[in-house]
């Protein structure tokens, strides 16, 4: 896959629901039959497979509320934004909590905006006064466009259209330095974007036990 | 004359004048009837076997010598805190468990919030809260912890940390609901599913992606709260679940489940809820909450006289049930292993008790947590040195108080 999911897949932790995918899926047919057998042993023979609850959904209730969007482009609509309308939506619907340059009010409002050189490096265990901005931080591009669709802005959330939220995440990215300030994305430029801290993020290796990690 | 009677007093005094003013204030709007009856507390007898007592009531009320509340120190708006040193037991009342929300309590009515479970499902189907109630039901003990509980005790220790700033994150209750297994079963999970998005339906509709094994292990979907249906800020009317796991997980408001293949990688399990590593690496999906325990009793900000006094508190394991608690009073350089009350429940909050002499001197009193996988709870410097000063979330050191020759407590936060 051409995209920044599979450069994911290459490392750390996201190889896992690959693997998982075969694994998990024997895995979770065999436990959802047994769980039927448990269900029905405990209850009786009366117990059936299912209980015919819910009603089915349409595509319309689906589509109403399916508004997520996945780092390999699994959920992006349609449409298309540059870095300078953005940057103008900025000033209109974000500054007002995030600031003219994204620089936040701390702690309620984050900020969004800056390649703090202590940053980079990504030495955020060593000191916790860095800002975990977009281009210093966030390891996926398509989390910028599912949040700000999804929950922005604070007065007004979920009102932008898919064009505005396309146009916010293309000045978001562009004022951190990731991509160009005339740049202009759509679903299929934004899968390409790779943020500059994506390969630093690992799987959980915690397991209890004697071992403290 | 009693402090009580002092209050009922001003109060009386307040609400004497509040409705002294309220006709001239009201002039005009004919709201305020001149007969309404100022609304006092009732004074305390000297004797109250010499009085009749107050009538039923249709909901009750606590003492009103009995004062918990969940955010006294001015905490930001999006969570409140546990008041744990006002607690006993294991089961936090539903109205003092800690708050966490990230766009506010959103308000729903029940009779039109739904569940949709889509994605890869043989049958999309929406589920109105009544239906999932018709489903078979279960009644588990299990804690929530906010990952980010114990920031301020790790980072900055302060002497004037109490226990519910040190930990107040955290709340144990009785859950009921529907296991989340039982609910997929209804729309019939496709065999290449392996993860789940769960989406919450308040003001940033919230989102987290949750690997499927845990539907199929001890998830619920739950409608109710140490028996009585969910209150808002625990997510009326269905919550997401996830026993062990942490807090921002166990979605509130619960209306869509998602089916996938792979994680969504939504903003709350990358720029939040991740934790940074010395090597210049995050944790991503660190969903298990490490085994931890506090003393909520005694704590700062109260004072204790020599003698006798029971050194109580909380102990709990994302991974598992407690094995054991050890309670030190010297700083660490001994060890008591504390009465557990009851049988450790895995999961779950279990209260512990070292009954100590205080003999004058100055003392530590620690407590030290271990799980049934053999998991002890660390020291901060241990923790510090694998994790780094700086990480976000998850935080389960060691901590104790310190008690001053003269009786007063202060938080240990250094071990």
């Amino acid at each position: 896959m051409p995209n920044s999911y599979s450069a994911a897949a290459r490392s750390t932790w996201v190889r896992r629901p690959h693997r998982r995918g075969v694994t998990a899926a024997i895995g979770s047919s065999l436990l959802l039959a047994t769980t039927a057998l448990t269900v029905a042993s405990c209850a009786g023979r009366d117990t059936p497979a299912r209980y015919e609850l819910g009603r089915a959904a349409t595509p319309q209730e689906i589509a109403a509320l399916d508004i997520d969007a996945a780092p390999d482009g699994h959920g992006l609509p349609p449409g298309h934004g540059s870095v300078a309308e953005g940057a103008a939506l900025f000033q209109q619907k974000c500054q007002q909590c995030h600031g003219a340059n994204g620089e936040g009010m701390a702690p309620a409002f984050p900020a969004l905006v800056g390649r703090d050189p202590k940053g980079e490096g990504f030495a955020f265990a060593k000191d916790p006064k860095i800002n975990k901005t977009i281009g210093n931080y966030w390891p996926e591009a398509v989390t910028v466009f599912d949040y700000v669709r999804r929950a922005m802005p604070h007065t007004a959330p979920g009102s932008l259209s898919n064009d505005e939220v396309y146009a916010l995440t293309a000045h978001l990215l562009a004022a951190n330095k990731v991509i160009a300030a005339d740049a202009t994305l759509d679903s299929a430029s934004l899968v390409r974007v790779k943020m500059p801290y994506h390969d630093r993020f690992v799987k959980d290796n915690r397991r209890g036990g004697s071992e403290l990690k | 004359m009693k402090r009580r009677d002092l209050l009922a007093g001003a109060a009386g005094l307040i609400g004497g004048a509040v409705l002294a003013g309220a006709p001239n204030a009201a002039a005009g709007q004919q709201r305020v009837p001149s007969s309404t009856p100022p609304v006092l507390p009732p004074p305390i007898p000297d004797d109250p076997t010499k009085l009749q007592g107050a009538p039923t009531s249709q909901v009750g009320t606590r003492s009103t010598f009995v004062t918990p509340t969940r955010t006294p120190y001015g905490e930001v708006t999006g969570s409140s805190l546990t008041p744990l040193q006002d607690l006993t037991g294991t089961m936090t009342p539903a109205d003092l468990h800690f708050e966490r929300h990230h766009a506010g309590v959103p308000r729903i009515d029940p009779a039109k919030h739904t569940l949709l479970i889509h994605g890869l499902v043989k049958r999309p189907l929406v589920f109105s809260v009544a239906d999932v109630q018709r489903l078979p039901q279960v009644t588990r003990t299990y804690f929530v912890e906010c990952s980010g509980n114990g920031r301020a005790a790790y980072r900055d220790p302060k002497p004037d940390m109490t226990p519910q700033k040190v930990a107040g994150l955290t709340g144990n209750s009785e859950w009921t609901g529907v296991p989340l297994r039982v609910l997929l079963a209804e729309a019939g999970v496709e065999a290449s599913a392996s993860w789940f998005l769960a989406e919450g339906g308040d003001a940033c509709v919230m989102t987290r992606s949750i690997p499927l094994e845990k539907a199929m292990d001890d998830a619920l979907v739950v409608w109710a709260q140490n028996g009585e249906p969910l209150r808002p800020e625990q997510g009326f009317p269905l919550r997401l679940l996830l026993p062990g796991w942490e807090g921002n997980t166990n979605v509130k408001w619960l209306r869509r489940l998602e089916l996938g293949t792979r994680p969504w990688a939504t903003r709350w399990e990358t720029s939040k809820y991740t934790d940074p590593l010395p090597d210049g690496t995050a944790r991503q999906y660190s969903f298990d909450m490490d085994a931890k325990s506090i003393i909520t009793s005694p704590a700062f900000p109260r004072t204790i006289v020599k003698g006798w006094w029971p050194v109580t508190g909380l102990a709990w394991s994302g991974r598992g049930a407690i094995r054991r608690v050890e309670v030190s009073t010297d700083n660490g350089h001994s060890w008591h292993d504390a009465e557990l009350h009851g049988t450790p429940l895995a999961k779950a909050h279990v209260r512990f008790t070292h009954q100590w002499k205080w003999d004058g001197t100055e003392s530590v009193l620690l407590s030290r947590a271990t799980d049934d996988t053999g998991y002890v709870q660390p020291t901060r410097a241990a923790l510090i040195k694998v994790r780094g000063i700086g990480t976000d979330f998850h935080f389960n050191q060691i901590v104790g108080w310190r008690v001053a020759a003269d009786g007063h407590l202060f938080f240990h936060g250094e071990s």
